[in-house]
């Protein structure tokens, strides 16, 4: 059972929404609906279905209704149409005590600009999901501090978050999320307000964090670089709609139209695409005849920037290996210039340059 | 009973039908009632015109159209009668009420008054320095300011102190009513839109709507006194302190609310957590607000027989002796500035415990 499904929901914003609706199901389109009836299309049947464990990211320009379609998950926001299922429940059909409990238990949110509280203390901030709970005051103090040394907080809990600089306080609202101890955290545009430096930070902090709890993640971001970062997979929303759905390579490799192929344009393809996907399996590498005498061992799960220099100063074959060092694949210079160039045509145009970028 | 619901049946089903109709036809309709409504004024209005200022009958209203020039005499909606009948009506049947309230807010007024009075006056400006100093925040300048300005209301004439403790228990007795009755209505008003569109016009005519027009219903209600200028300075001073309260809470970042309501927190809990924290700045405005409509609203009420300062000032008025007033002027605004700096410096303290900008340039 997927952990959390989206089916066919439509959010309009306005004041009577049930009348536009019907316009929106037969695919009237935002402009349209935005001119004749004066509402806002937020989204236009989406569907998604994220598996347990997994870190899903769901991209867009803003404007696209990604903050929208978070707020759905936990019912900050009502669909006009459709449903939600966690586990298997439909939202909607929550009661106002059952949903409180649901938000407690169920999922914690991280917020694009923080949303601390700041008349609480870090420590407060951190304890604030379980202090509405009713979990006493020590308790909360002890999970809190467990939290603010995983996030590397230790010696600020006291300050309160005006004190602190921005990636502080997103790692505050990271430890918040994290200290109800629940399944699914919503993470809303969290690292858009960094800049690049603590952003990347951030990230990696996650990625970290993320391989050790095994959460189930639904991460918006704007930023195609970071989303195909931390990305299982990828639904990439536009005006309101889900344009495509895939892994990062299959967004990187078939974008489904031209608003994805824009945004994967100027991706640094070396950078997000790991050694195992591009490599050849044993056998059919050994059917092959070009072979270089040179060979360099790499990781399964390396990316291709990371190996790039070597090959290019010295021609040779990259033997891809697993962590216990099996070989796993073998990749040549060939597959190497099919992965980084952009599309075929531009192998067409440019015919001697091999590798993009 | 069983009977009853029988026969209640096809009632229910023509109102919800009735309803139904309504609900879809709910402009017209509007407009409908509103013309209805409308006719039926104009028609009042003509029937209870006195016959002589009326045509001798209605028709010739069309033939002769001259009263389209001057307003015409019979075209008066009358609203004083049922105005005057209603407020009889309102003494007959809730005298007891009414007499109530003044006999708790007369009892609150005179034990307090009775206790500051008896009071040594130089405890009473101990007192005051207490209380600035913790309220501000042991902020030594505002303390040595406030404490002048009391030594100052009774140096300036020994027969205004007791005449301010007067004053002042009238403003604290209005005030404490504007925050018991100001605040929750304010938040009610923050988190409802339809209690906030019902009580917007009514604050706007309690700010608009001349205080002589609620200062005499008051005394016909309470009788003369300190009563009915508490009335009068809750009708006059707590439409700020609503308005503010609403603001401060709908302007407490949303995001913010959105995160306590993430994490599952009740709504209660982000009221109280949360909303009125972050708000308290806000409100302690408004409240500062308050403290100084009731102060101005004190001096108007000396005119239906309030004793305080504000008497001073009208005699000064009734004797053209400028000196007077303005002496009896000088210390009101001592009062106004012992309130305000009090007050003041209270909601200063609050903001900086929840935004400490300060030390941000430490860290930074």
């Amino acid at each position: 059972m997927p952990k959390i499904e989206i089916k066919n929901v439509y959010k309009i914003f306005g004041h009577s929404p049930s009348k536009v609706l019907p316009m929106v199901r037969e695919g009237a389109t935002k402009e349209e609906v935005l001119e004749k009836t004066g509402h806002t299309v937020g989204l236009d049947n989406v569907s998604i279905t994220i598996q347990e464990g997994e870190t899903f990211v769901c991209m867009g320009l803003s404007g696209s209704g990604k903050s929208t379609l978070i707020r759905h998950i936990n019912r900050l926001i009502d669909p006009t149409a459709g449903e939600v299922l966690v586990e298997g429940t439909n939202v909607m059909d929550l009661d106002q005590k059952n949903l409180i409990k649901f938000r407690r238990h169920k999922m914690s949110m991280v917020f694009q600009r923080f949303g601390l509280f700041p008349h609480k203390t870090v420590i407060e901030n951190i304890g604030y999901g379980l202090e509405v709970q009713g979990i006493k005051l020590e308790e909360r103090n002890k999970t809190s501090m467990e939290k603010i040394e995983a996030v590397g907080l230790i010696g600020f809990e006291h300050q309160y978050p005006n004190q602190l600089s921005g990636g502080m306080q997103q790692r505050v609202g990271l430890a918040r999320a994290l200290a109800t101890n629940t399944d699914i955290m919503l993470m809303d545009e969290a690292f858009s307000a960094l800049d690049p430096i603590i952003r990347s930070d951030m990230q990696k902090q996650l990625i970290d964090l993320q391989a050790e709890l095994k959460k189930t993640i639904l991460f918006i971001s704007h930023d195609l670089d970071e989303s195909l970062k931390l990305g299982d997979h990828i639904g990439i929303l536009n005006h309101g709609r889900i344009v495509q759905i895939g892994s990062p390579i299959d967004i990187i490799m078939k974008p489904a139209d031209d608003y994805v192929a824009a945004f994967v344009k100027d991706v640094n393809r070396a950078k997000v695409i790991k050694a195992k996907i591009i490599m050849l399996t044993p056998e059919q590498f050994k059917s092959k005849k070009e072979k270089n005498s040179n060979t360099i061992k790499v990781n399964e799960d390396s990316f291709l920037d990371e190996f790039l220099p070597q090959v290019c100063l010295t021609p040779a074959t990259v033997e891809v290996v697993d962590k216990s060092g099996n070989i796993k694949g073998y990749i040549t210079e060939k597959e190497l210039s099919k992965a980084l160039t952009k599309s075929q045509a531009d192998i067409l145009t440019k015919s001697n340059t091999n590798v993009g970028q | 009973m069983q009977k009853y619901i029988e026969y209640f049946k096809p009632v229910i089903s023509l109102f919800i039908f009735i309803g139904f109709i309504i609900k879809k036809y709910k402009n017209y309709f509007k407009f409908i009632i509103y013309s209805v409504i409308f006719i039926w004024f104009i028609i009042i209005g003509y029937r209870s015109a006195r016959p002589r200022y009326k045509p001798e009958h209605f028709t010739d209203i069309f033939n002769d159209f001259s009263w389209l020039v001057n307003w015409p005499k019979w075209l008066d909606f009358p609203l004083m009668q049922p105005l005057n009948s209603g407020f009889d009506w309102l003494i007959v049947n809730y005298g007891m009420f009414f007499e109530g309230i003044n006999n708790f807010l007369l009892g609150l007024y005179t034990t307090m008054k009775n206790f500051l009075v008896g009071l040594p006056w130089p405890l009473v400006i101990a007192l005051v320095i207490f209380i600035t100093y913790f309220a501000s925040g042991r902020k030594t300048s505002t303390t040595i300011l406030v404490a002048f300005c009391t030594f100052f209301l009774g140096f300036l004439s020994p027969r205004y102190w007791d005449k301010c403790i007067m004053t002042v228990c009238i403003v604290l007795i209005g005030m404490l009513l504007c925050i018991v009755i100001g605040i929750p209505v304010g938040i009610a008003m923050a988190r409802n839109q339809k209690v906030r569109n019902a009580l917007l016009p009514i604050l706007d005519l309690m700010q608009t709507i001349p205080s002589f027009c609620y200062l005499i219903p008051g005394i016909l209600l309470f009788g003369l006194g300190a009563v009915p200028a508490i009335i009068a300075i809750f009708v006059y001073a707590v439409p700020p302190l609503i308005r503010l309260t609403d603001l401060g809470i709908r302007l407490v970042d949303k995001e913010v609310v959105e995160a306590s309501e993430a994490f599952g927190a009740s709504k209660k809990q982000t009221l109280w957590g949360v909303q009125i924290p972050l708000a308290l700045p806000n409100i302690m405005q408004g409240i500062n607000q308050c403290t100084m409509m009731s102060l101005a609203m004190v001096v108007i009420a000396s005119m239906i027989g309030t004793r305080g300062i504000g008497d001073e000032v009208l005699l000064g008025l009734q004797q053209l002796n400028v000196g007077m007033a303005t002496e009896a002027g000088i210390a009101i605004v001592l009062l106004a500035i012992i309130f305000d700096r009090i007050t003041q410096s209270y909601g200063e303290r609050l903001q900086e415990r929840t935004q400490k900008k300060k030390e941000i340039e430490e860290h930074a």
